[in-house]
């Protein structure tokens, strides 16, 4: 097992700013890390922060969750609940021996294709120094 | 513009505002505010009477003139202005703004009796099932980059006062002359003001090519100065504008490969242009009588308030950003609500009447179905789960859940599917349809496996 560590990074993206940001890209042929597992969601407050526990226990290294910028939400203001469940999650993050690094949130509109690969390498590479998740608040066992 | 104004299907609200809009497609109520022209739009003729009488005669700058003109307190924008109605600047009225000191010589000299200085602002509310944004452009502040020196010599004029000069009903009765009353001997003309200019704009305004040909041509057409034309690329790119700059090189206009890097004032009031010509591969250097700066377009000053009224997001360049750059390009992401001209970005004469025509032939579509499809992603409510806690409600961006009898009840015309209710429901008693907890587990599972 000398190969190099590679994470595994699930990512929200929402439907109408990062996931379409995801894409322009892809268009641009900008390269993002293939460490970034796309989940697409409508928009950044559909992610519960059940679902990032969710993804934590499905043996995720980190989740990363992109949202449109603040005020230009396609839902207005969806975005404006993601950015206040996300700190508080981060900050209990700690109680089940996850490291708060290894969720980040961040905003990348559609036109950003060059901000979506840089916050994908930047994160990705965050995480590569963490290392592998622990997996011991894993109760099932998976 | 014409054509509009007669039509009589089409209400134009000149000097107005959109101050709110709420509802979704089909359903839209948007409050627009007639601002007060303090004169009855339905008795004005246009003659221009009372801009004649006016005792504050040539004191204010025109902002048709671009800064070469003045206008009196009452005046009519400019001669071709539709709707054809005066309009009293509050500001510089003397009877509006230094408290009635005016004999109202307006007032007298209209015949129609249409002189009010009693309006007030109105609010106006509209039903209306789609949304046109035709907002346009503003042209770029030379002023901004300071190696031009705009400002500096009367001289150094923008496109826009270079188009007041050359215009028959301009300051100068369409001669070509200098701040200085005389024909100009050698002129330069500089591409890309603003444009193409990581301290500016990254973006190429498209426009700005065809339009300083067109100017370069005007000049040796109407005084025979020698031109001199700094540019980077030249982007002749419609029908029959290469034609056009064929025609323009022949008429012996210079044409030199470099951009303009810096408008010296002498001290006997000529202008030096510098430049690093690419061709040549060495710095050139034009003494000239007249600069004239073909400025970028740029995005309307207040086109933040805009989107965030009309619910629209902006592309990197600043303008309104389309629902598809190929494919959707009039739509946008918020139902109903469609793009027409250069407020989506730059564009000419041409493409702008094709985008427009294709805006208005989309919400026409729209409209005469009868019909909405919507799209299936809505959140639904399980009222057995359902505790009526109420903090759905409070998260909705769009008003669509309310709580009757204690359960919360979803309004599928104006729920987008967002699925923030979803989310913050403790209750789990709602499922955003086709986003449901169980296809998103599926899916994060699924990309880990």
């Amino acid at each position: 097992m000398t190969e190099e560590f590679e994470p595994r990074i699930v990512a929200f993206l929402c439907n109408w700013c990062s996931y379409a940001g995801a894409d322009n890209a892809g268009v641009a042929r900008i390269s993002s890390p293939p460490n970034i597992l796309p989940v697409r969601v409508m928009c950044s407050g559909r992610v519960a922060p059940e679902m990032i526990l969710r993804a934590f226990r499905a043996g995720a290294d980190g989740v990363l969750v992109l949202g449109c910028h603040i005020g230009d939400c396609h839902y207005d203001s969806g975005n404006h609940r993601t950015a206040k469940r996300i700190p508080v999650l981060r900050r209990l993050l700690n109680y089940i021996g996850i490291e708060p690094e290894r969720l980040r949130l961040d905003w990348v509109s559609a036109a950003e294709g060059n901000k979506f690969a840089q916050v994908t390498a930047e994160f990705t590479e965050a995480i590569r120094a963490l290392g592998p998740a622990k997996q011991h608040y894993c109760a099932t066992g998976r | 513009m014409m054509d509009a104004g007669r039509h009589p299907n089409i209400t134009l609200l000149a000097y107005s505002e959109v101050e709110e809009v709420s509802g979704y497609v089909g359903n839209f109520k948007v409050k627009v505010k007639r601002k007060p022209r303090y004169v009855i739009e339905e008795l004005c003729t246009g003659c221009g009477a009372c801009v004649e009488a006016c005792v504050w005669k040539e004191r204010v700058p025109s902002e048709f003139e671009a800064g070469m003109g003045k206008r009196n307190a009452i005046y009519i924008p400019f001669a071709q202005a539709i709707p054809l109605k005066a309009v009293v600047d509050a500001q510089s009225c003397l009877f509006l703004a230094r408290e009635g000191r005016c004999k109202q010589k307006c007032v007298t000299a209209c015949e129609r009796k249409a002189i009010d200085f009693e309006q007030k602002e109105e609010f106006v509310e509209l039903d209306v099932g789609a949304i046109i944004v035709a907002t346009g452009f503003q042209m770029f502040d030379a002023a901004k980059l300071p190696e031009y020196n705009y400002g500096k010599s009367p001289n150094i004029i923008d496109g826009l006062q270079f188009e007041r000069l050359t215009s028959a009903t301009g300051p100068t009765g369409g001669e070509i002359l200098t701040a200085e009353g005389k024909v100009p001997e050698r002129v330069a003309i500089i591409h890309c003001v603003g444009s193409r200019d990581e301290r500016a704009n990254r973006y190429c305004s498209r426009v700005c090519c065809m339009y300083a040909m067109k100017h370069a041509h005007l000049v040796r057409d109407k005084t025979g100065a020698d031109v001199y034309e700094f540019y980077m690329d030249i982007r002749a790119f419609g029908k029959g504008y290469e034609e056009f700059y064929e025609r323009v090189q022949d008429e012996g206009v210079f044409f030199v490969r470099g951009r303009g890097a810096e408008v010296v004032v002498e001290t006997d009031g000529k202008l030096t242009v510098k430049a690093e010509d690419a061709n040549l591969g060495r710095m050139v250097e034009a003494r000239v009588d007249m600069v004239v700066l073909e400025t970028a377009l740029v995005p309307q000053p207040d086109i933040d308030k805009m989107g965030a009224l009309f619910g629209l997001s902006r592309s990197e360049d600043g303008f309104f950003l389309e629902a598809h750059p190929k494919l959707r390009p009039v739509e946008t992401n918020t139902d109903g609500v469609f793009l027409a001209g250069a407020c989506q970005a730059p564009r000419d004469v041409p493409d702008t009447v094709a985008h427009a025509n294709s805006a208005a032939a989309e919400a026409l579509a729209l409209l005469s179905q009868g019909v909405v499809q919507i799209a299936p992603t809505t959140a639904q409510v399980n009222e057995e789960l359902c505790s009526g806690c109420g903090e759905c409600v409070l998260v909705c961006p769009y008003t669509a859940i309310s709580l009757t009898d204690h359960t919360a009840q979803v309004n599928s015309a104006l729920c987008k599917g967002c699925g923030t209710c979803a989310a913050a429901c403790l209750a789990k008693a709602i499922t955003a349809l086709h986003f449901t907890d169980e296809q998103i587990v599926a899916q994060i599972e699924g990309v880990l496996a």
